[in-house]
């Protein structure tokens, strides 16, 4: 399905609303209800890929209703309570905090609640699983937390008829009805409904239980999936059998854009186990009864491919990146006095920031079961949005999306797009093939060389100084190569299985220059916190700097890219917020009060300063007085934002040690306050705080993709670097900042935004070196502390 | 092929499979366990760790002919959702997993090492983890996990 038919909403239809001033949480605020967000037609506004239900075009065909109550919520005949969810679980713990949200609306204990989630054939089609928009879809005034007071609503009710007792007058508690007063009088949520249906719509004005009623959300409930994960009892995607399941391997272009020349099937001829090579275009694989078996055959099965299209020097890169046409433009903001004022300003600092091609680089390579028999296909994959991947899949074999059914298990955690999406289409093309069910599983090369990766950024920051040193105008231009995407409708080319069968990735449509920004949108995090972002005089910004301009060009990618982790904000981030440091040092300001004044919005101030109070923050202008130029160095890095612009805040301080010698950094401390709303399970948001902070953590230091001249390089844990367990590990504080009166935003992609241009931040305060480009290996530590005044 | 008799969490099981495969696959697809998982095949992030004659191996590398006849346990063999292990009930206590898949290389790297160190220093388990990867970076509290077992082994 080409976006164009989807019914209601076709992409120009979409940027058409975002460029009306539509944020995501905007329009979901502005429509009330049902749709969560939608799809921003460029990439740079949104990698994350269109957020449902069903992109802006409502959910999918054959997606239960998702303005029907029984699309959400069952009730069986024991009074056992059942949510449906289009959000799942990847380890991120969003199932242990739909499933309390059930219960705080329903009033049932939380083990009474079994959460069901993304399963084509039984769940509302709530698009993707990302961008940190579970917990606002599901947990404000719409979608699964609406069909939880809806449902306690009809419940009241309909005891207030069986029993005689006013609705004002009744009380519900562990799945019970009472007359406050009289507790012979009640009647049980199975007696009234058990195994029926409710045949109601969602109530948009049902009442939510305020969070000060909470009993259920807002504890730190446990997660349900922990035992059987320590034990080795759960079941992830990779552990799906099916009876007379076969077993895959793919054989990927040796090096970029190879084609199929000729497979030669007698290399593997007779091979134990062996059942048949798959060609279809350029996509190769093996099936065979075993997984070694696959491994074997594939390792020796002769494919001679065509020498490929060769790869840019990796040296040169960044300095090709400006000069890379055709481009797709796209301005964020322009209060077109940005030139004028940086002419008047007493100074004028400017500086470029650099970020790699980052692979998700699952723990587990990415794994799928397909059972493909006919016309009709059953698919278990770790895909983030099973409804897109049913409509792709079909496409890619041929048959109706009413044929195919995509059930998600759980894979190793993927952080965004990795290969989960592609493996799936291996397993669904491999079982075509022999009509048997098959299991795909990437190879660690295969993984780390065919996902698509976290977007290269180049960024040059601008900005003008008044007298006093405060900011009067900053500027924002970036270049960020990209290609494909999530498969979203229509577009199963978005990843490389997609494109090796023949599907086109979605195109990047040349536009220069850039159409005038219609209305503040800041998904990417591209408008620095500190600008006004005036929108007809009226500041939609987090700062106070009322001149700025953020121009983007979106250029080619040798390589698939898609979401990783705080897509583009991540990237954006690191700029602003080191650049933020760049001009605090300029004026000889500490980096907090420096920050505070150039802030307006609230949410930031605060986490800012309560990051700044846990740490004790030593209140001066950086770098720290008598830096030596040898030896060990210590100093503090602070960074904050307002994630999305406002779906979350979050700020850092980090407290590094810096060996001059090796250019080694270790980071000692971190202090990180979040703000994500009302705190849903205060465990898992701290959870994810302290996870973010360490892979943001990595990825600041270690993680960047490599390539010669014909081929990525960096193809297993050897080559692409993380850092492991065992690594000094820094201590973590987290302030979570409790928002009862507000809306619940994201809180996954907070931490891990900030933490690279806080620990930046913190080398630049040990020892005057600025660090601008990820990763921060030695090498460049030491470049950097060479080029120290 | 050939009959390979293995002995897996205190049972004998006889596979007829090809020597040279790695006990990974055997544990996984022969035996159906869920625990040892396919991480990287190269022997470099643990997460197909498996105990073997106590000490914690990579069953990816490990050709299954080299464990026939010793002991093998995997996570299912130290306890249940039930009746974990202590260990296994340190990772619940601590909340110590985000998607989980590398939990079977950190607890069992982290038992073996303290079945012959219990009174390993902070730095020393570190060391001993150094080549196992949570890519979630739940480090934080796999270590209190880790330090909470080791209080009650000490």
């Amino acid at each position: 399905m080409k976006p164009a038919m989807i019914p209601g909403m076709t992409e120009d239809a979409r940027r058409a609303l975002e460029r009306s001033g539509f944020s995501r949480r905007g329009f979901l605020k502005a429509s009330g209800a049902l749709i969560v967000g939608f799809s921003i037609a460029d990439r740079y506004g949104d990698a994350q890929g269109p957020q449902g239900p069903g992109g802006a075009g409502g959910p999918s065909p054959g997606s239960p209703p998702i303005i029907q109550l029984d699309s959400w919520i069952a009730i069986a005949a024991d009074g056992s309570v059942t949510g449906y969810s289009g959000k799942e679980e990847l380890g991120q713990g969003i199932s242990t905090a739909q499933t309390q949200l059930v219960a705080e609306e329903l009033s049932v204990p939380f083990n009474r609640v079994k959460l069901i989630y993304c399963d084509t054939a039984m769940t509302p089609d709530q698009a993707y699983t990302s961008g940190s928009q579970s917990h606002p879809a599901n947990f404000n005034h719409a979608n699964l937390a609406q069909a939880g007071a809806t449902a306690r609503e009809a419940l009241v009710k309909m005891a207030s008829q069986q029993l005689g007792v006013p609705v004002d007058k009744l009380t519900a508690a562990d799945g019970v009805i009472s007359a406050k007063g009289d507790p012979t009088k009640k009647v049980t949520y199975g007696q009234l409904v058990g195994g029926k249906k409710f045949n109601l719509t969602l109530d948009p004005k049902a009442k939510r239980k305020p969070p000060s009623e909470w009993t259920v959300l807002g504890t730190p409930a446990r997660r349900p999936d922990i035992p059987e994960i320590v034990t080795g009892q759960f079941e992830f995607v990779h552990n799906v059998r099916v009876p007379g399941m076969l077993h895959g391997r793919v054989v990927r272009p040796p090096t970029a854009g190879a084609t199929v020349m000729s497979v030669d099937e007698s290399s593997v001829e007779g091979m134990p186990g062996l059942v048949k090579v798959v060609v279809k275009k350029n996509f190769v694989g093996i099936v065979a009864e075993k997984p070694w078996q696959a491994l074997q055959a594939a390792d020796k099965l002769k494919v001679t491919w065509t020498s490929g299209s060769g790869l840019m020097n990796r040296a040169e890169f960044y300095d090709q990146l400006r000069n890379v046409k055709p481009t797709r433009d796209i301005l964020l903001v322009d209060s077109k006095d940005v030139e004028q004022k940086l002419s008047q300003a007493a100074a004028v600092v400017k500086a470029t920031y650099l970020h790699p091609y980052q692979a998700h680089g699952s723990m587990g390579s990415s794994c799928a079961v397909a059972d493909v028999q006919g016309d009709k296909a059953t698919i278990w994959s770790p895909t983030q949005g099973v409804w897109y991947q049913r409509s792709t899949a079909a496409m890619v074999l041929g048959i109706k999306p009413d044929n195919v059914r995509v059930i998600f298990r759980r894979g190793s955690g993927c952080y965004g797009l990795n290969a989960a999406d592609t493996v799936t289409y291996d397993a669904a093309l491999l079982s075509q093939a022999v009509g048997k069910p098959v299991r795909v599983q990437l190879t660690r090369k295969d993984e780390l060389t065919s996902e698509n990766y976290g977007n290269p950024f180049l960024m040059d920051e601008r900005a003008g100084l008044d007298a006093q040193g405060n900011i009067i105008a900053w500027d924002h231009e970036a270049w960020s190569p990209t290609l494909g995407n999530r498969p979203g409708p229509g577009t199963p080319g978005n990843v490389i299985t997609g494109s090796l069968v023949g599907f086109q990735p979605e195109a990047l449509t040349p536009r220069s220059p850039a159409p005038e920004p219609r209305g503040f949108n800041n998904n990417s995090n591209g408008i620095p916190s500190y600008s006004a972002a005036l929108f007809d005089g009226v500041p939609k910004g987090a700062g106070l700097v009322r001149s700025s301009r953020v121009l983007v060009h979106n250029i080619p990618s040798p390589f698939f890219t898609g979401p990783l982790r705080s897509p583009a904000r991540f990237q954006n981030t690191f700029a602003h917020e080191s650049f933020m440091d760049e001009l605090a040092s300029h004026a000889k300001a500490d980096p907090v009060e420096y920050r505070l004044r150039h802030l307006s919005n609230e949410r930031v101030i605060d986490v800012l300063k309560a990051a700044a109070k846990a740490a004790n923050w030593d209140a001066r202008p950086s770098p720290r007085s008598g830096v030596q130029k040898a030896g060990l160095a210590t100093g503090r890095g602070v960074a904050c934002v307002a994630y999305e612009g406002d779906n979350g805040y979050t700020g850092i301080v980090t407290e590094v040690e810096v060996d001059q010698d090796s250019g080694k950094i270790a980071v000692r401390r971190v202090y990180v306050a979040i703000d994500a709303g009302p705190i849903s399970n205060p465990d898992g948001l701290k959870n994810q705080a302290e996870g973010g902070a360490l892979q943001g953590m990595s990825r600041a230091l270690l993680e960047e993709v490599t390539w010669d001249d014909q081929k990525v390089t960096s193809i297993d844990w050897r080559t692409y670097h993380t850092l492991p367990l065992g690594f000094a590990i820094p201590k973590v504080e987290c302030v979570l900042l409790n928002r009862p009166d507000e809306e619940a935003t994201g809180a996954g992609e907070t931490a891990i935004t900030v933490i690279a241009a806080a620990i930046g931040n913190a080398v630049f305060d040990a020892t005057g070196a600025r660090l601008r480009q990820i990763p921060f290996t030695p090498e460049r530590v030491k470049a950097a502390l060479s080029a120290r005044a | 092929m050939s009959a390979i008799t293995l002995k897996v969490n205190g049972r004998t099981h006889t596979v007829d499979v090809d020597p040279a495969t790695p006990l990974l696959y055997v544990l996984s697809d022969d035996l159906e366990l869920r625990g040892p998982k396919f991480g990287c095949g190269l022997g470099q992030c643990g997460a197909c760790t498996v105990i073997l004659k106590g000490v914690a191996v990579r069953s990816c590398i490990t050709p299954v002919k080299a464990a026939a006849g010793s002991e093998i346990t995997t996570l299912e063999g130290l306890g249940t959702p039930e009746k974990p292990h202590p260990i296994q009930q340190a990772f619940i206590d601590e909340q110590a997993a985000q998607c989980g898949f590398c939990v079977n290389g950190v607890i069992l790297t982290a038992k073996a090492f303290l079945d012959k160190h219990p009174k390993a220093s902070e730095d020393e388990i570190q060391q001993a983890l150094s080549g196992v990867l949570c890519r979630c970076f739940t480090h934080v509290r796999m270590y209190q996990a880790i330090q909470k077992y080791t209080k009650g082994v000490a």
